[in-house]
């Protein structure tokens, strides 16, 4: 299946490896909707287990944005990685799975990370009107939006 | 793309029309506050008369930044954190989390305290599907079922309370193993529950199974296919009762489950009829598996042997387990440190839950009821 | 004074009928008590009956086994804030209560406890009855209505098409058993010679009919009568909105129905009225089918003995009842923390097997058997009323209908039209 995959996008597709029994591949963000797209209708990855994203402040592209898929006539999972900066968009996966609408809504909140197309992404875990993505390792743990709280709870803090 | 998807577009919900008597469409608020939302869930529906044009979940009333937690605590630390998630099913939780940190780290459960995890784990998930069955019952507007699967389910926490001192938010096992020998007496006391439960399910089923009421209120509504469960990544017992045959303990054996002879229900109609008919006979399997798992625990150590301080290599892990309401994963990022950086829980519920639209529109508000209480939603673990 | 009460106990008419201003005052007075006191104790029976369906204890701390629970609950209620929304359209909202109220009050003005227990006998009885007990709708609609929430108007619109849906097919069952006032049949059990009846509305008259064909309208042209009760049966239920055609408060839909926004006195306004409505449908269904006053087995275990022996009825389940109390009395745990506690039940006990006592003396054994058996079958009902609670979940409201339209109203049309080629054939 990689090298299938590999010839078809040749470097778009940085790395495929297994770590742990594992498979993951790490991808370029320009090819990953339609990698996405492929690996739904030709691979056979019909469920979309979870949107996810990590960060790290330190380089230069910051964020990881991660698919865990399954396929259930294969019985494997794999794990889709790239990696955009702040500020940049990713196309979102929801017209390939319904799954991805609420999890990358979640990813938007947590993380600040857009998806392009995504039919209503707004803050799903927090007030909308909330300021910060608490996910980021440059937000405090204990730190919140004092402003909202005061404003929306009439309290002076949350803590 | 498949029907499911096109649901899924925002709900234009603008302010309520002034005058709404003149016109067709209600707005009406169901939730934070609402006896059949299972918690602070919020529901807002878009209703002709009776009839339920959309709906659209707001959730985070319970956000507890779960995750961020993870980030400011060593492993061992946050292990305790993840029974909060899922309240009704904490020892599943704490398994998928301690698999998760243990496969990160290489190091594997040796055999006795994988079938001690059987055990609870099991008896866990008979305790949140009475849980689930008794509220479930009493949305529809059956109350008496509800006080006999609570008093059903207080024989199971007994055994946890005995187990490890707490009932509901266990705590029960370690990285690395059980950090509890079973205690005197542990297999007399599952075994008399195997003996006890079976009638008393059979007293559930006589209350509803052919209860004319019950069907009519659970055939047909809130009818999902299997098609539609996967493109929204709807798992456990709902994408079972859909027709779907997958089961994280058969296609993903983890813990002792490869050990144990047990069968995955399913039902065909994928209505809320076939989701409590699976969830019933998932009840007796659940059953079965203990009956197995008690006869042959293994002796040997429960904690494998694992550093008094943890920090696993640099790399990162997903892994899932079967919980009661479905997938539930753990993606796991370790920097070689002693505090993970970052945990990713996958909480089923959360993704079930974005099912709901779709399995209401067009049904009527007492259906939506019924639906909410199907998809057994825990609102700890869909906010976090 | 005496001779006085006691002449007027042994005449032959009611209050009403004989125009007697006083009298018919006392016994508004006693009916409105009585009414009221057994609504208390069916709220403490339900509570307690309910909770041991569902392995509870139930109320257990005021008083022995919680019996002054009800007294508690309303000083409670009385004394809570008395919330109105802002929204809310003040004068309906605060009518709507009271309509309740009355039209659940009003209805007892005809029921007959007994030959001449009743208010007053209009002949048009039954009519009278059906046609106030429908006003309640009124108040269900200006409660949710007035409420301004929309929790409440969908309660009240549900309500409202739940009981005028269900009006029709009780209207028609009721039909039936009016008519059998007029018919020749064969009862289960014989029929006396010169059965004839003359159809009625009254409802003293229409037990009277009972009495004179020797027969229950619920077992007569069986099983017609039988379908006919069973018919009434269910809807009386939907038109009490108790479970299981409970939508219009359906608690974990709509939060509480049509009273989501009502609280203290008003509330407890609505549950008063809730529980009066459901004996006045059940001393209906008594009247109609169960013979209303008549003691079981009037004409096969008839004669002098058998009066007797049921004549001593009402005094031995005070009696009974009594005796219950005192084995509470002997198990009442023996510490000083219970005195209070054992004293009361002990006392409680006395009170019962006093009236027990009275009960067994000639002429009030006379005059109160009646009653008690005219009680005595509404507390069935009452029971009844807490049973399908505990077993039943709701139905929708789509189903509600269905059962209303389709499935009540023709059989219900049917056993009316067999009812009368029955009565002509026969």
């Amino acid at each position: 299946m990689v090298t299938r995959l590999k010839q078809q996008y040749g470097s778009g597709i940085r790395e495929a490896s297994t770590y742990l029994g594992q498979a993951y591949m790490v991808v370029e963000s320009s090819i990953i909707y339609e990698l996405l797209q492929v690996l739904r209708d030709q691979e056979e990855f019909d469920y979309c287990v979870d949107v996810t994203a990590l960060h790290y402040p330190q380089r230069e592209k910051q964020f990881d944005v991660i698919w865990i898929l399954y396929s259930f006539p294969r019985n494997e999972r794999i794990r889709v990685k790239t990696m955009i900066a702040d500020g940049e968009s990713l196309p979102s996966s929801t017209a390939i799975w319904g799954t991805a609408n609420w999890l990358e809504r979640e990813v938007f909140d947590m993380f600040g990370i857009k998806f392009d197309g995504h039919p209503d992404l707004k803050r799903i875990l927090l007030p909308d009107g909330w300021k910060g993505h608490p996910l980021r390792k440059d937000y405090g743990i204990i730190q919140q939006d004092n402003e909202w709280v005061q404003i929306n709870l009439g309290i002076e803090s949350g803590q | 793309m498949t029907d499911a998807t096109k649901y899924l577009s925002h709900l234009e919900l603008g302010e309520p029309d002034q005058t709404f008597l003149d016109s067709n469409e209600l707005i009406i608020n169901m939730g934070p506050q609402h006896p059949a939302t299972h918690g602070v869930l919020r529901v807002i529906l878009k209703l002709d008369g009776e009839k339920v044009l959309g709906t659209e979940c707001v959730i985070g009333y319970l956000h507890r930044g779960v995750e961020k937690i993870a980030e400011h605590r060593t492993y061992t630390m946050f292990n305790p954190y993840v029974d909060r998630m899922d309240y009704v099913a904490a020892v599943s939780n704490g398994l998928g989390y301690c698999e998760a940190v243990e496969k990160l780290m290489n190091v594997e459960a040796p055999p006795r305290a994988n079938y001690i995890r059987v055990i609870l784990t099991e008896l866990n998930r008979l305790a949140s599907h009475m849980l689930w069955l008794g509220t479930h019952a009493l949305d529809i507007g059956a109350m008496t079922p509800l006080f006999y699967t609570f008093r059903d389910r207080e024989e199971i926490l007994k055994i946890f309370e005995k187990y490890c001192g707490a009932r509901l938010t266990t705590h029960a096992f370690r990285i690395g193993g059980c950090q509890y020998e079973t205690y005197e007496g542990f297999e007399r006391d599952v075994k008399n529950f195997l003996a006890f439960v079976p009638p008393k399910i059979d007293e559930y089923e006589e209350l509803l199974t052919t209860n004319r009421i019950w069907l009519e209120r659970t055939r047909g509504v809130g009818v999902i296919s299997g098609k539609d469960c996967i493109a929204l990544g709807v798992t456990g017992p709902v994408l079972r009762a859909s027709g779907v045959k997958w089961d994280l303990r058969k296609a993903k054996p983890y813990a002792a489950y490869s050990d144990f002879d047990f069968e995955v229900p399913t039902g065909q109609n994928g209505d809320t009829y076939d989701r409590y008919l699976v969830r019933m006979r998932e009840m007796r399997q659940s059953l079965r598996i203990i009956e197995q798992a008690v006869g042959k625990i293994p002796e040997g150590p429960i904690m494998a042997k694992i550093p008094k301080v943890l920090k696993p290599p640099v790399g990162e892990i997903y892994h899932s387990i079967e919980a009661p309401k479905g997938e539930l994963g753990y993606f796991v990022v370790s920097d070689g440190s002693t505090q993970p950086y970052r945990v990713r829980v996958r909480p089923p519920s959360f993704v079930n839950l974005q099912a709901l639209d779709v399995m209401v529109r067009g049904a009527l508000i007492a259906d939506v009821i019924a639906v909410i209480g199907t998809l057994d939603i825990v609102l700890g673990e869909v906010d976090r | 004074m005496l001779d006085y009460i006691q002449g007027y106990l042994s005449s032959n008419v009611t209050p009403g009928q004989a125009g007697n201003v006083f009298w018919a005052t006392v016994y508004i007075l006693i009916v409105f008590g009585a009414i009221s006191v057994a609504v208390m104790a069916m709220n403490w029976l339900e509570r307690k009956a309910l909770a041991h369906f569902q392995i509870r204890l139930g109320p257990m701390r005021v008083g022995p086994h919680g019996l002054l629970q009800p007294i508690a609950d309303a000083i409670k209620l009385l004394t809570k804030e008395d919330i109105i929304p802002s929204g809310a359209d003040k004068f309906v909202f605060w009518i709507a209560p009271l309509i309740i109220l009355c039209a659940a009050f009003t209805v007892y003005i005809v029921v007959p406890f007994g030959p001449t227990h009743a208010i007053t006998d209009l002949n048009i009885g039954i009519l009278f009855m059906l046609g106030v007990a429908s006003l309640s709708v009124l108040g269900v609609v200006m409660a949710g209505w007035a409420s301004n929430s929309h929790y409440p108007l969908i309660g009240a619109l549900r309500s409202s098409a739940q009981m005028v849906s269900y009006e029709v097919a009780m209207g028609m069952a009721v039909v039936s058993a009016i008519l059998m006032t007029s018919l020749h049949g064969l009862g289960m059990y014989g029929v006396a010679a010169n059965s004839t009846g003359t159809g009625t509305l009254s409802m003293i008259d229409i037990v009277k009919a009972q009495q004179e064909q020797h027969v229950w309208f619920f077992f007569k042209f069986f099983p017609l009568g039988l379908v006919a009760f069973g018919i009434f049966a269910i809807a009386m239920v939907a038109e009490t909105n108790r479970a299981p055609f409970d939508l219009p408060e359906a608690e974990s839909e709509l939060t509480a129905g049509f009273h989501t926004e009502y609280s203290g006195l008003r509330w407890s306004l609505f549950m008063l009225g809730e529980y009066a409505a459901m004996i006045a449908v059940s001393s209906i269904a008594v009247t109609l089918w169960l013979g209303g006053w008549m003691r079981p087995f009037p004409h096969t275990l008839g004669g002098e003995t058998w009066d007797l022996v049921f004549s001593l009825f009402p005094g031995l389940t005070f009696i009974g009842l009594a005796a219950i109390a005192f084995i509470g009395v002997v198990r009442m745990p023996k510490h000083p923390y219970f005195k209070i506690q054992t004293a009361g039940l002990a006392g409680f006990g006395v009170a019962l097997g006093l009236i027990g006592l009275i009960l067994f003396v000639p002429p009030v054994r006379d005059r109160i058997q009646d009653i008690y058996w005219f009680a005595a079958k509404v507390a069935v009902f009452m029971y009844l009323y807490i049973w399908y609670r505990a077993t039943w979940p709701r139905y929708r409201f789509d189903q509600l209908m269905k059962v209303g339209w389709k499935v009540l109203l023709p059989i219900a049309i049917g056993v009316l039209i067999l009812t009368a080629i029955m009565g002509v054939l026969l």
